[in-house]
């Protein structure tokens, strides 16, 4: 798996996502600077990293969602390329219109960072073929605005089309207002595009993937794309 | 030229942080506040003409000032 690593002034979980894609696949990945205009030859899978991109100015991603990199990114996506976005990634896509709604800030105003569950809600993408559909995972959190919104129709649509991933819930996988961290739509902790080759997602996957991290939960979204990648190869 | 965009929250979308204001007015004693929406408001300067100068700004509003998923703008061009 070629994977692109996109940096934006302010991104600071860069080097744990490229640290992540090495172990998981056995590559070194790309870091793509803001300002280039297109992506390296043969990318599999592009990836806009959690952080604080132009300090959150304006809107969270708004601006790096405008800056040069993202029209490359675009164009990849369109031609069926897989893009994840994780935490700062995520509201960097929904602002590019990659993905649709808009991350708002958390329903109880505080920033929150500690490990949550989510539920897998299926296992037939290529985000999620890592793990069982139904099964419950532990990944940190670290965000101020990742209460996830939509209008109605666009909530219904992402549930009717199977697109959310990934959902906070309890340790035994229920899901509830107490365990909706942030107030997220239905408890909403990743979605893909109508596609299905674009992932946004809040949580930090990126950040569960060896022993020394406690836990290595994480590890089954890489892994799936390695394997997806591989089996389409 | 001078102009004003203001952005706003449309109708129906929570507002946190409009929430936490309106509980510290109320905490203040401040009397008569139904409810508090927060916004934005941009002071832009520009060249041109009114007519550009409006298309402009309407295009900045429509492409990165606000997200139209969430909020409305108003666009005034103040001479």
């Amino acid at each position: 798996m070629k994977s692109a690593v996109l940096v934006f002034p302010g991104i600071n979980r860069e080097r744990d996502m490229a640290r992540a894609l090495r172990l998981v696949s056995g590559r070194e990945p790309a870091m793509v600077w803001h300002a280039e205009t297109s992506l390296p030859e043969g990318t599999d899978l592009v990836v806009a990293p959690g952080g604080f991109s132009y300090g959150d100015y304006l809107r969270c991603g708004a601006i790096a969602a405008r800056s040069p990199v993202m029209d490359a990114v675009r164009a990849f996506a369109s031609d069926g390329g897989l893009v994840l976005g994780v935490c700062n990634g995520f509201q960097i896509l929904c602002e590019s219109g990659l993905l649709p709604g808009i991350l708002m800030r958390n329903a109880r105003l505080r920033f929150i960072c500690h490990d949550v569950h989510l539920r897998v809600e299926r296992s037939d993408t290529p985000f999620t073929r890592g793990y069982n559909a139904g099964q419950v995972i532990r990944v940190p959190v670290a965000h101020g605005e990742g209460n996830y919104a939509a209008d109605e129709d666009t909530v219904r649509r992402l549930e009717g089309d199977g697109r959310v991933l990934y959902r906070y819930c309890s340790a035994s996988g229920e899901i509830d207002d107490t365990h909706n961290i942030n107030g997220a739509a239905q408890s909403i902790a990743g979605i893909i595009n109508e596609r299905g080759n674009v992932l946004g997602m809040m949580p930090h996957p990126e950040n569960h993937v060896e022993d020394t991290m406690g836990c290595t939960d994480g590890r089954g979204l890489f892994a799936g794309l390695v394997a997806h990648l591989e089996r389409a190869a | 030229m001078k102009a004003r965009v203001t952005v706003t929250l449309k109708t129906g979308v929570l507002d946190p942080q409009g929430k936490a204001i309106e509980g510290a007015l109320k905490s203040l004693g401040i009397d008569g506040v139904a409810s508090v929406r927060q916004g934005k408001v941009f002071d832009i300067e520009l060249d041109g003409d009114k007519t550009k100068a409006e298309a402009a700004l309407k295009a900045a509003a429509d492409r990165l000032l606000a997200n139209t998923v969430i909020e409305n703008y108003r666009v005034e061009v103040l001479g």
